[in-house]
């Protein structure tokens, strides 16, 4: 064995009481940040994947029209003006075909699904409910939300008049599968549908309004033969999707609104609650660190005059600040993977004890290779440097003083 | 008779201590230790023993003179070089408790020469052993040292002392925590391997009856040499 290694691991088994409580030290730290970071990681995956699930990560539409002033104000000319924003009126995406090659051909993107949005009402006998109607190709719009994990009854069948509705909205009008709805589009215009299926996707407005027929039915009731009023995407990177929509936006010049726009108090919330976790990380760091740094140093003076010895005797200070330094890399190490075991522990019972009367979890937690890694890491990253002080004090022990004194 | 080549020279050295008010430890030593000598340096407390010992065993650096070792001129060197000739050259034997107490017997003599190297060798460990069992602690070895009495510790520090066959062994007071039987012993195992191995030593001692039977006696009052008489 190296003299460093040999030295270091005999003053740390020589001293048990005081190795025992450093490891503890860095084992709880250790399983404090593998927790933490579990149940945040968690949890923010988990909301995410539940905004993302009933949502487009990218839509294009065109542009609102904006009210056109009458007369410009000049030097000579005052204008007094009342602004009426202009009712908007559906429009379809100038050439959509050319533009959803184009969003297709963006690095990025794995998913792109034309379609055509608009309000109507749906009518069954006494019952009459506002909705939006989303015309779409099927295949392409499984694509950006995975419905058939949403399907609650029936199937997923668009096409003609066969529909497929939110299921609040199903349960407003008392329809189920296989029951004739009436579509009422906002051009006035009507077409029968057939329920073929029911959707649930956990959040109360969509459930409530959406009613999913084909883009050429979607097309025939808002009068835009050919077209499409919005083109949706998928990204594969989640959080690209701020980025890809804007370059989207200069290149195609329609609207491109992420999800990140729309979902924005979503993210500061999230990233206010990754700042407090760091903030926690930061100070167990601390309290590691000097918990390491402190019983080095401790061990230093108390080995002060052995350290004098070994340097009379001929040992290199180099070989000196070695042995210091290995006990705080050992520390970290030793400590990480007891802390990583713990706070797996912690992690699993919390996900256990919370989880709901079917045994799936209410919090489930991120765990895995890249938090052992990362807490790891950091344990002996914190385990060298917090060694670093003491090991250069030992490197620095004089021989004469120490012998003298002894 | 002055040896052809001695195995230590001390020229001219002075040691003062202090910036403003300076102490005078040791003023102009001039010394020849030939090879296979063994020396007793005796004289008062605070005569300047301890430190004229530390600056032959490279501890310390003169503040004028110089110190040749086995024909080096260790003026010349750094620290690092220092250590290094320090390791190999010399051994050293100092009050009973300077060993390590966190390893055993054998551990404390196979350290120095481990740590010089960086790795432990089998031929390291069966010499120590031999210079265990030539001291008498065969049935210790795997003792912690903490676990020995005060003459087995030092005959313990006799063997980490000489194991690497160094030119110098210096040995500062190496019985003056021992009972009288216990220090007979201890000087008649350096004795010994003074004869045996040919090893140059300089003993520090306060023990007359121990400096009677060296080869010489260095006497040290003020920092200066006093006598040095050679016996027959
Ligand atoms: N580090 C030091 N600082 C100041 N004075 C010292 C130091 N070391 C030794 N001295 C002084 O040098 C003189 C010689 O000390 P020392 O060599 O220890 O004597 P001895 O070993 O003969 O008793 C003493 O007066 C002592 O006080
Ligand atoms: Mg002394």
């Amino acid at each position: 064995m190296p003299f460093e290694w040999f030295v270091a691991l005999r003053y740390m088994r020589d001293a048990k009481a005081q190795t025992a409580l450093v490891l503890a030290a860095v084992s709880v730290g250790v399983s404090v940040i593998v927790f933490l970071s579990a149940l945040i990681g968690g949890l923010q995956t988990s909301l995410i994947d539940k905004t993302l699930g009933s949502q487009a990560h990218i839509t294009l539409r065109v542009q609102r029209e904006e009210p056109r002033a009458l007369a410009e104000p000049t030097p000579t000319l005052a204008v007094s003006r009342i602004v009426e924003q202009r009712a908007q009126r559906l429009r379809s995406i100038d050439q959509w075909p050319r533009i959803l090659a184009i969003a297709e051909s963006e690095p990025g993107v794995i998913a792109v699904s034309p379609s055509v949005v608009g309000p109507a009402f749906a009518v069954r006998s006494e019952a009459k409910s506002p909705i939006v109607v989303r015309g779409i190709e099927p295949e392409r719009f499984l694509g950006i939300i995975d419905l058939e994990k949403r399907l609650v009854a029936g199937q997923l069948t668009v096409d003609g008049d066969d529909v497929v509705i939110g299921a609040r909205l199903a349960a407003d009008l008392g329809a189920g599968v296989g029951d004739k709805l009436r579509l009422a589009s906002s051009e006035g215009i009507d077409a029968i549908a057939t329920v073929r299926g029911i959707v649930e996707l956990g959040n109360d407005t969509l459930d409530r309004t959406w009613v999913l027929v084909s883009l050429r039915r979607a097309q025939t009731l808002f009068g835009l033969p050919g077209g499409a009023t919005t083109i949706e995407l998928k990204v594969a990177d989640v959080f690209a999707a701020d980025a890809i929509a804007a370059e989207l936006r200069a290149r195609t010049g329609l609207t491109a609104d992420s999800w990140m726009a729309v979902n924005a108090e979503l993210l500061e919330g999230l990233s206010a609650q990754s700042s407090s976790k760091l903030m926690i990380q930061f100070f167990v760091i601390v309290a590691v660190a000097l918990g390491i740094a402190s019983v080095l140093i401790v061990s230093v003076v108390q080995r002060s005059r052995e350290i004098g010895i070994l340097r009379a005797v001929g040992i290199k200070p180099r070989r000196i600040l070695l042995v210091f330094l290995i006990q705080g890399g050992v520390l970290g190490v030793v400590g990480s993977l007891v802390g990583c075991g713990l706070g797996t522990l912690f992690a699993r019972l919390f996900e256990s004890g919370t989880a709901d009367a079917t045994g799936a979890p209410r919090f489930p937690v991120e765990l895995g290779l890249p938090l052992y890694l990362q807490a790891t890491g950091i344990a002996v990253a914190v385990g060298l440097l917090s060694a670093a002080l003491p090991a250069r004090r030992a490197a620095r022990v004089d021989p004469v003083t120490a012998i003298r004194n002894g | 008779m002055a040896d052809p080549s001695p195995a230590l020279v001390v020229e001219h050295v002075a040691k003062y201590y202090g910036d403003a008010v300076k102490t005078r430890a040791l003023s102009g030593i001039d010394l020849e230790l030939a090879p296979g000598e063994l020396t007793a340096l005796i004289g008062p407390s605070g005569s300047g023993k301890s430190t004229l010992l530390n600056i032959i065993g490279l501890l310390d650096r003169p503040s004028e003179g110089r110190v040749i070792l086995d024909g080096i001129d260790t003026s010349t060197l750094d620290d690092t070089a220092l250590t290094a000739l320090r390791g190999r050259a010399l051994g050293f034997i100092f009050q009973f408790h300077h060993l390590l107490p966190a390893f055993t017997a054998v551990e404390n003599v196979m350290l120095p020469s481990w740590g010089d190297r960086g790795f432990p060798s089998a031929e390291l460990r069966t010499a120590s052993e031999d210079m265990l069992r030539a001291v008498g602690l065969a049935d210790r070895m795997t003792y912690r040292v903490t676990n020995l009495s005060g003459g087995q510790q030092q005959r313990v520090a006799i063997a980490r002392a000489l194991v690497h066959r160094p030119k110098v062994v210096l040995a500062d007071e190496p019985t003056g925590n021992l009972d009288t039987a216990s220090s007979d012993e201890v000087f008649a195992l350096m004795r010994k391997f003074n004869r045996d191995l040919g090893t140059t030593l300089l003993v520090v001692t306060h023990d007359t009856r121990i400096a009677d039977r060296c080869d010489r006696v260095i006497e040290l009052v003020d920092g200066r040499v006093q006598s040095d008489v050679r016996r027959a």
